[in-house]
């Protein structure tokens, strides 16, 4: 069973230095946001998988991400992991015409 | 046209007997796909053992991550169960409906645990009974992780063999009393024999690790749950889980499905093809070669090479023999090797012994017609490798039996790299020979890292790098060929550190942004931003452009990052020095914020433990004290005794010191941590020679300044840089000291790396007797990082960027 894609606008860009994350409360489901200094907006689970590591507290640099605790690194475009075994679920995102962060759910 | 190599079975046998392949030209011949079970790349399974003591991280037991698939152009059904082998059609079946053809095929399914029937596996319904578990594959080290922390009760292991130990070893980690219940009279009884047995056993009993042999297990108890074990002589062990390691049992019933011949395992001849069908190959423990299945790795190794080169025609003639099995190991922390038979078959046997079970050593040979067929050694194994080399080639032992047990008269004599001969294993993980090794170097390789990432050699367990190292050195006739990379200063811009300094300052560059557009191809790395920041921080002092995304997590909210994503707060406290004001003050911010632990530091200060991000602004504002940098790549504290105010035998006043310390260098970045100590006379209560820069009274009224000591995972005594005879000369020449190590160490070196790599009489020449001209400089550099210095507390109040403390955002709808 899988619901119909909700479309989400959950705020301006400018929320999000660029080169970081933020996370949101996006009905009740915790994502983490990330603006690249490239522009480009990625969004992923905000747990890492390994354990729990808050990701919008991590590094950016590219589309790579580095979680804090233990040094996972992930690709944001794909959560495919660069080592290792466990992969990001991700969702997609984009910015509208009013410069709205819109993701789906 | 290429032909179609399916492959069933992505462990270590099946992705090792396809890179042997492909380093024969295999993917010109074969279109190759690979079915794994499990739902991961190919892992090193002799390593789950650590990965669940927590000695290693999950993905460092990696062998082929996912990508590795995708460049050999290997189809990978991951998490894929292979049902069946269609022989007729030709084609492997695939739990999804997958069908893949085939013209030749390899089966590489391995083995499970070997679960014996007793009452009470399973629940009534047949589903799995909550905490019963087996040890095999990386899923079940995670669920038995799970299960142990939250249990802090007592597990049983079932299985005394080398599975068995290692899985107890695993599971004393979480806090359990780990019981091992073993059937036979001794452990490890494959490859040990009694006496050997009985020393093992003591010292795992000495270890807290319960033992219980010639006890069979009948039943586990438990309704709902694993609640105990009964065994055939009517007793009983209460116990919360159960680990099954009794045996494995190798995976052969798709073979026995389709037809294939198979006893114990898929009988195969001497080309690993099963006896059955030519097309077949076989490999690893679901393969059995003249009555034997093997179960260790070495083995496995052969077997692939030998499959690999009949399959890609290299070698046509190319047999497996069978192996020697001689294995090395270490076995909660006891080391030891065993090989060949355990006890003497008939009187030609000839045994040559000694024990010594107080020490816990052990060691046993049986020699026949001269020739070792059979050893253990327990304990002390440095005869190990020579005797294992012995026993593999059937080389004549030298009359003097005594020399085979121990280095006696001369001083032990280690068996040159020259001598060694090219078949002899250095990598024991990953089965690499000295051979393999030279063989790389001759093809272009010419510096140790090269030669590992292309071998793989060393990066198992990493016992044998230094060995890997003298080979590649001893290959290279001495001349090493540097791997730049080794000098870079950060992973992401190509330039060693003097060198990038230069061109930062040339090009007025600010910022890491501007780094990595102008030096870095305008790429940027992850990795490579905190040190840049550090550097640049370094360098230009206030007219630093700070980015907060280019500093790690704790450097940007200026607290330091805990397990659960909470931080710690530790206010200033310069000298270790306080008032009952401050510490009401203290106390007060605590119960407000419901701080849930408050704890003394190592560097004499107190720490406030599981704070939210988002109270870090107020809690600082509450304390109105400084910052402690207790989180950052910076100078962290300076730790004293109370000196000449009250002890007795203070000789310099080392309190105020340290305050003054505190205040010089408060918050400066450093390439990597700088602790400091002052300690009032030499009894050093305040363990300043084992400090980063340390500062110790001597009589006369002298300080001696000790800089590169360590007392963390690292031990090392601090040298003496110089006496002085002042406070002010302790500041300047600490400073100075500083300011060099700012300039000069890589990113993440510590003093103690540094002060070793550079030398302390050259650090001595430039800090002290400035040799180089450059003193002067570097005391101007310094001050002006000392005069930039902001309390990141008291600026962060403001919050000025986005949302920077709050842990989640609310989307507003």
């Amino acid at each position: 069973m899988s619901a119909t894609p909700v479309e989400v606008v959950i705020g301006p860009l400018s929320l999000i230095p660029p080169g970081e994350g933020r996370n949101f409360d996006v009905a009740g489901e915790r994502v983490a946001v990330f603006h690249t200094r490239a522009g480009r907006v990625f969004a992923t689970q905000a747990a890492c998988p390994h354990k729990d590591g808050p990701l919008a507290d991590g590094l950016v640099g590219g589309n790579i991400l580095i979680c804090p605790l233990h040094g996972l690194k992930f690709d944001l475009s794909t959560g495919d992991p660069i080592m290792g075994s466990c992969k990001l679920k991700t969702y997609s995102i984009c910015l509208n015409n009013e410069g709205q962060l819109v993701l789906t759910l | 046209m290429k032909k179609n190599l399916v492959v069933i079975g992505n462990g270590m046998a099946g992705a090792r007997a396809v890179e042997e392949i492909l380093a024969r030209g295999g993917s010109d011949i074969f279109d190759i796909t690979m079915f794994g079970d499990e739902p991961y790349g190919n892992y090193n399974r002799i390593l789950l053992s650590n990965v669940l003591n927590g000695s290693q991280q999950e993905e460092e037991i990696f062998l082929n991550p996912i990508e590795w698939y995708r460049e050999n152009r290997i189809t990978l059904h991951v998490g894929v169960y292979a049902e069946s082998i269609l022989r007729k059609s030709r084609c492997v079946l695939g739990a999804d409906g997958t069908i893949e053809p085939y013209d030749k095929l390899i089966i590489a399914t391995g083995s499970r645990s070997h679960v014996p029937s007793i009452e009470g596996v399973t629940l009534p319904d047949g589903s799995d009974k909550p905490g019963m578990f087996v040890f095999r594959t990386l899923d079940d080290c995670r669920e038995i992780a799970e299960y142990a922390k939250g249990s802090r009760g007592r597990a049983a292991i079932i299985g005394g063999g080398l599975l068995g130990l290692e899985a107890a070893r695993g599971l004393q980690s979480y806090g359990v009393q780990v019981d091992v219940i073993h059937r036979a009279q001794h452990l490890m009884n494959q490859q040990l024999d009694p006496q050997a047995g009985a020393i093992l056993k003591a010292t795992m009993e000495q270890m807290n690790v319960g033992v219980l042999l010639g006890k069979n297990t009948t039943s586990i108890m438990g309704e709902d749950r694993v609640t105990g074990l009964r065994f055939a002589d009517g007793s009983v062990l209460p116990c919360d889980m159960v680990v099954m390691a009794a045996g494995i049992k190798p995976n052969a019933e798709i073979g026995k499905r389709c037809g294939l011949q198979v006893q114990r395992a898929i009988m195969v001849d001497n080309q690993m093809r099963s006896v059955t069908d030519g097309d077949i190959y076989v490999v690893g423990e679901c393969a059995q070669h003249r009555g034997h299945v093997y179960g260790l790795v070495a083995p496995l190794w052969e077997q692939a090479k030998v499959l690999a080169d009949h399959i890609t025609g290299r070698n046509p003639d190319a047999a497996y023999h069978g192996s020697r099995v001689a294995t090395k190991l270490k076995v909660m922390g006891v080391e030891m090797a065993a090989m060949g038979i355990v006890e003497p078959v008939d009187d030609r046997d000839e045994i040559v012994q000694f024990t010594e079970p107080k020490k816990g050593t052990y060691k046993k040979l049986i020699i026949r017609d001269g020739r070792l067929v059979g050893g253990i050694l327990l304990g002390d194994i440095s005869k190990a490798a020579y005797l294992m080399q012995a026993f593999d080639r059937g080389t004549p032992l030298p009359e003097e039996r005594l020399t085979l047990l121990f280095d006696i008269g001369a001083p032990s004599k280690k068996v040159t790299i020259e001598e060694m001969p090219a078949s002899m294993q250095i990598c024991n993980c990953n089965g690499v020979s000295k051979g393999a090794l030279m063989a790389l170097v001759k093809a272009g390789k010419r510096n140790p890292k090269a030669v590992m990432e292309a071998s793989r050699a060393g990066m198992g367990c990493g016992s044998c790098k230094s060995l890997v190292n003298e080979i590649v050195e001893f290959a290279c006739g001495g001349e090493i060929e540097e791997d730049p990379s080794v000098h870079y200063y950060v992973p992401g811009v190509p330039m060693t550190k003097p060198d990038l300094i230069q061109a930062i300052k040339a090009n007025g560059l600010k910022s890491v942004s501007a780094v990595f557009a102008a030096l870095g191809g305008g790429k940027e790395d992850a990795a490579s931003k905190p040190g840049l920041a550090s550097l640049l921080s370094t360098i230009w002092a206030a007219e630093y452009v700070k980015e907060s995304d280019a500093r790690f997590i704790n450097e940007r909210v200026h607290a330091n990052i805990q397990k659960d994503g909470t931080f710690s707060v530790v206010p200033q406290m310069a000298g270790g020095v306080t008032s009952p004001s401050e510490l009401r003050r203290i106390a007060d911010v605590a119960e407000k914020y419901q701080v849930p632990m408050v704890k003394l530091t190592g560097g004499q200060r107190i720490d406030l433990l599981g704070v939210k991000k988002e109270d870090l602004p107020n809690i600082w504002r509450d304390l109105g004290i400084a910052s402690g940098h207790a989180y950052g790549k910076t100078y962290r504290t300076c730790k004293s005794c109370v000196g000449t105010d009250f002890c007795r035998f203070g000789i310099g006043d080392s309190t105020t010191l340290a305050i003054k310390i505190e205040h010089k260098f408060k918050g400066i970045d450093t390439p990597h941590k700088v602790k400091m100590a002052t300690a009032g006379c030499p009894r050093n209560c305040s363990e300043a020679m084992v400090k980063d820069i340390g500062a110790v009274a001597v009589e006369g009224g002298k300080w001696e300044i000790y800089i590169g000591g360590a007392a963390g995972a690292h031990v090392r005594k601090g040298d003496i840089l110089c006496v002085v005879d002042s406070h002010e000369e302790v500041l300047r020449y600490s400073a100075r000291f500083m300011q060099y190590y700012r300039e000069n160490a890589k990113y993440l070196e510590r003093t103690y790396g540094f002060v070793e790599r550079v030398g302390i009489d050259t650090i001595r020449g430039i800090v002290v007797e400035d040799s180089q001209g450059i003193a002067e400089r570097l005391d101007a550099a310094i001050q002006a990082s000392t005069e930039a210095y902001r309390d990141p507390w008291k600026e962060a109040y403001a919050a000025e960027r986005p949302a920077e403390f709050a842990s989640l955002l609310a989307v507003i709808q």
